[in-house]
């Protein structure tokens, strides 16, 4: 076997999430068992991984919209993909991902990136809070 | 050296079969593209610690357990503690010094440093196979892929540090 070529594209969590739960639902060509148990136990494993990361929540457009919003700080790709798997929610985190964010980005900008990713990427106690936030307005 | 190979992506492309002569199955090039693993140098990853020595800690991602943070890339000042055997991060406030302990199975944050392939294809036989098995099991097992870490800025640790 020879490597072509060692690192084509880079796919987000989302993406990975995707393919794997299309093969563990049995899309694609069935092999033996004897081939399919150490992919059963990576897919496996893998999936639970991915389900304790924001990409559980995200979707293709939520992605486009998300990633369209982003174009305006110019971020390298890395960069966008880091923030699109890891979902920061403080300052301090964007200051790790973003390299010499402090001078590439004013602090207003790291807020509204900030409120971006919350926008996009709601985490479930904010859909939480949001769920009883209508429900309260419609008892009113 | 390519990282921890997870599944198939897709086949790009199929050339034309040969059967050799002396093997009945038939051969097949096919160009594909794999799912990989691999974590670029200075990517932010989130863990749980999974156990402490001194050489550092030990974390754990669930599909990969091999990422050892060495003690020279603590949060400084930070001491290994042998009653607890854990590391702590001595925080100092205007109250005076805290220790910080890193527990097992805490969320951690780290940026990768360093990554180590480990070529562990087995070597044909020789004498050493046939010696009797004293050698220590931290000597034979070696991982074909193991990543560094280090969480010594602000931001990387333990989630609980600063998350409050």
């Amino acid at each position: 076997m020879e490597v072509v070529n060692e690192n084509s594209a880079m796919l987000s969590n989302f993406e990975v999430y995707g393919l794997l739960t299309d093969i563990q639902a049995g899309r694609g060509q069935n092999k033996p068992n004897k081939h399919q148990q150490q992919l059963a136990t990576i897919t496996c494993e893998t999936i639970k991984y991915l389900e304790t990361k924001p990409c559980k929540h995200q979707s293709e457009e939520s992605i486009t919209e998300f990633m369209k919003e982003l174009q305006s700080f110019n971020l390298t790709k890395a960069e966008k993909g880091q923030i699109l798997n890891l979902c920061p929610t403080t300052a301090v985190e964007i200051q790790l991902i973003i390299e010499e964010s402090e001078e590439r980005l004013t602090e207003e900008q790291i807020y509204k990136l900030l409120d971006i990713i919350v926008k996009y990427n709601p985490t479930e106690a904010d859909q939480e809070e949001d769920n009883s936030a209508e429900m309260d307005s419609s008892n009113d | 050296n390519v990282g921890l190979c997870i599944a198939l992506w897709d086949v790009t492309k199929l050339e034309d079969s040969y059967i050799f002569p002396g093997d009945g199955a038939s051969h097949t090039i096919v160009n594909f593209r794999y799912v990989v693993f691999r974590p670029f140098m200075d990517e932010i990853l989130t863990g749980k610690t999974k156990s402490c020595s001194k050489e550092g800690v030990y974390v754990s991602i669930g599909i990969f357990d091999d990422i050892l943070i060495p003690a020279d890339a603590m949060q400084h000042p930070s001491r290994f503690d042998d009653k607890e055997q854990l590391w702590a991060w001595e925080y100092e406030t205007d109250d005076g010094k805290h220790d910080l302990f890193m527990d097992i199975g805490e969320e951690i944050r780290f940026r990768v440093v360093d990554e180590i392939f480990v070529d562990t294809t087995p070597s044909g036989p020789d004498g050493t196979a046939n010696q009797p098995s004293e050698i220590s099991d931290t000597e034979s097992k070696k991982t074909p892929y193991t990543i560094v870490g280090s969480i010594s800025e602000p931001g990387l640790g333990l989630l609980s540090w600063w998350n409050s």
